[in-house]
């Protein structure tokens, strides 16, 4: 039943195996695992961003399409919800039709994208749809009466998915993990460890995003493992080869940019609906597409599990590494030009550091590495097939 | 062309134009685009108007394709596409900045044209070093590596951006800084009534330099000839005995160091500098080296007076549709030519 889950894709490596049974145990048992709010917003968080990051990679590291314009699709998605909400009112038909609406634009967009610009080279559509990403975006914040500009706009949702919402009267019991250790390191008594959780329209929404999360990847792990997705992969290994066997590349192109693009826009909707408020910023910056690039790539290209680690890792160093950092600043003498390098400001230069480090040394991220360790290893070295790494052969062109 | 002798053959008076015309944007399209769009505009709005937006988006067409001719030319004879260059622009830019604030504040802020031109000079001649400075180590320490692998390529110059603009906030700070434009180059001169600004003359004329500079360079020098050959068969000119890797550092150093100087223009020009300016400039700079067809210089530069100009006629008829203008500029030219107005590259 797992083969027919993962579509016979498994992680491949023990490591990996366990840190993915992690990360879905946690994500799902979440709210009953941390009780503040901090970890309980970035744990909705990551889990809309495994959607974002998973459909990216279907392009970046299937097909070896370069976008930029990931985040128009996302950000679509969040500004039809939030529009359509602030017109028909917080009801789910509001958000289904404002849902549906995005999609139709998402549709039209990739398809116009992808015609436009793949049949040309490649290349050109990582330049295109930087460009019309920007318009894109200048467009929403010059916008005002109907985007609300660089102020944004708050989503209205729907009364059940919201904090007001108490599906049961009771609070159940919550097994805290951070006191947990303190706890166990004697900083604590046991009895703090357990908490009350309190059942709301919020801990709806993040279960309603997560069980999104876990089908799209199954559905992505489908796609990639399918006949198609043989296809996608055999593009990006050797355009011309895929050619001259019948293939249509332009069409498989486009297909692949107008499926991520929708899912993207999935993610969208979802990410209105956890978050309830959208603006430029939080959906639709060139930074954001940066960020879904450095998960992509530092999780693992071309493999569907890297986006799961790359998205954990990122989300954790952008919300973690700060503390941290501000941590060894204190350790240095003040303004210090060492002191200015490691400032919790500049986490950025470090992450932006490690992930060039990373595309030199362990091209195929986390994952790719993972497995190659495991593949070495005398242990598991009689499946020969878990050398391959998905890294591709050729060279991009 | 069947169409053309199809027109002909109808005859009448205007029948004569009409195929002249098709020759002419089929066979320069550039021309044909730039005296259309100026064309149009000019229906639009009256004469004085018109004029001072053409010399503004000129000027602002000048800065551009200092910015983007360096990406240009990196991607068409290296054929390396270098998406941190628009941190090499915001480098330029906070280079400039100290000269002029720090360093020899006293001369920009005197009111004496020499006394100007003694700190500007120097400004734009520091940014220039200190963009090729950089250049040379990021050629040399993420780009080197990555030769030949555009995948690889966007990834790291993407991660080397960010670098790069962190590093500049670490050194300047994260704040804007302003930066007040020498008062010999504020202001403007009234020619025939009709008044024009000193800064973007200036950046045209300069632009027009830079532009006759690296045609000439490119077309009649030897260097020219073994980067163009370079380019064509680099095994060839190996065999030859030339180092085609230090000719290609070389353009690498060029290109970044005409991004320090579009950056310090730019810095002048809008009196305010932060460090993500590049980033936001790399949108036209985008733009603009695809309407002029990846890796050509003449189309670069007709490209970035396109965008200049429908920058501005748009601004003036409707200022929140400037950035969708560009775009939609972009997006009908590929519609129509898909390698841009002088394609080079071969695919």
């Amino acid at each position: 039943m797992l083969a027919n889950l993962l579509s016979g894709d498994y992680p491949r490596s023990r490591i990996l195996m366990v840190i993915l049974a992690i990360i879905m145990g946690i994500l799902a048992f979440g709210p009953f695992l941390f009780p503040g709010v901090r970890a309980f917003s970035m744990m909705g968080m990551i889990c809309v961003f495994i959607i974002l990051v998973a459909s990216y990679d279907l392009m970046l590291g299937y097909t070896h399409i370069v976008s930029f314009a990931h985040t128009m699709f996302f950000g679509i998605g969040a500004y039809g919800v939030a529009m359509a909400t602030a017109s028909w009112g917080k009801g789910f038909d509001a958000v289904l039709l404002g849902a549906a609406g995005a999609m139709v634009v998402t549709v039209v967009l990739a398809l116009l994208l992808g015609l436009l610009s793949l049949r040309v080279k490649a290349i050109f559509f990582a330049l295109v749809t930087l460009a019309v990403a920007f318009a894109f975006l200048s467009l929403v914040t010059q916008l005002y009466p109907i985007t609300g500009g660089e102020d944004g706009m708050r989503v209205h949702v729907p009364r059940e998915l919201g904090p007001a919402f108490r599906p049961l009267d009771d609070t159940l019991a919550g097994f805290s993990l951070p006191d947990a250790f303190a706890a166990l390191l004697g900083n604590t008594s046991w009895q703090e460890v357990f908490f009350e959780v309190r059942i709301t329209g919020r801990t709806l929404m993040y279960y309603v995003a997560f069980g999104a999360s876990v089908l799209v990847f199954l559905f992505l792990l489908r796609v990639v493992n399918s006949p198609f997705g043989k296809v996608l992969q055999a593009i990006r290994e050797n355009e011309f080869r895929a050619q001259a066997l019948g293939y249509n590349t332009v069409l498989y192109r486009t297909a692949v940019v107008v499926l991520s693009a929708l899912l993207a826009c999935l993610a969208g909707v979802l990410f209105a609906l956890i978050n309830r408020y959208v603006n430029p910023e939080n959906t639709l910056a060139f930074e954001l597409m940066v960020f879904i690039l450095l998960m992509c790539v530092m999780g693992g290209m071309g493999t569907l599990y890297g986006s799961v680690i790359g998205v954990t890792l990122f989300l954790l160093a952008q919300n973690y590494l700060q503390d941290l950092l501000k941590l060894l600043v204190e350790q240095l003498p003040p303004d210090s030009a060492l002191a200015h390098l490691v400032g919790p400001e500049r986490w950025l230069l470090w992450f932006g550091l490690l992930f060039v480090l990373s595309v030199y040394f362990f091209p195929s991220g986390v994952v790719g590495q993972l497995r190659l360790w495991a593949a070495r290893s005398p242990r598991t070295s009689n499946t020969p097939e878990a050398v391959d790494t998905d890294e591709p052969r050729t060279q991009y062109r | 062309m069947s169409t053309v002798e199809h027109t002909a053959v109808r005859g009448g008076a205007l029948a004569g134009a009409v195929p002249a015309m098709r020759r002419f944007r089929d066979q320069s399209p550039h021309w044909f685009l730039l005296l259309g769009m100026m064309l149009a505009a000019l229906v639009m709005m009256d004469f004085t108007t018109w004029l001072v937006l053409t010399l503004s988006g000129a000027a602002m067409g000048a800065m551009l394709f200092l910015m983007a001719s360096g990406m240009t030319l990196t991607f068409g004879l290296m054929n390396v596409l270098n998406l941190a260059h628009g941190a090499f622009i915001s480098l330029g830019a906070y280079a400039g900045a100290t000269v002029l604030l720090f360093w020899m504040n006293d001369q920009a802020s005197a009111s004496s044209v020499w006394l100007n031109l003694a700190s500007v000079i120097p400004a734009l001649l520091f940014a220039v070093l200190v963009a090729s400075l950089i250049g040379w180590v990021f050629e040399k320490l993420v780009i080197k590596p990555v030769y030949g692998d555009h995948l690889k390529q966007i990834l790291v110059t993407v991660g080397g951006s960010i670098i790069l603009m962190q590093l500049i906030e670490v050194v300047w700070g994260s704040n804007e800084i302003p930066v007040p434009r020498p008062e010999a180059f504020s202001g403007a001169v009234v020619v025939a009534g009709i008044a024009l600004e000193k800064y973007r003359l200036l950046s045209v004329v300069l632009g027009l330099l830079v532009y006759a500079l690296m045609t000439w360079i490119i077309e009649r020098t030897r260097v020219g000839i073994l980067i163009r050959a370079g380019v064509e068969d680099r095994e060839m000119v190996e065999v030859q005995g030339y180092r085609v890797h230090l000719l290609f550092l070389g353009v690498f150093i060029a290109g970044s160091a005409l991004a320090g100087l579009g950056g310090a223009m730019w810095a002048m020009y809008e009196e305010l500098i932060t460090a993500h300016m590049g980033d936001e400039l790399m949108i036209s700079v985008v733009v603009v080296i695809i309407l002029g067809g990846l890796g050509s210089i003449k189309g670069c530069f007709f490209g970035a007076i396109l965008v200049g100009l429908i920058n501005l006629y748009v601004g003036f008829l409707e200022p929140r549709l400037a950035a969708v203008a560009t775009v939609g500029l972009m997006v009908a030219v590929l519609m129509w030519r898909p390698q841009g107005l002088i394609p080079v590259i071969r695919v």
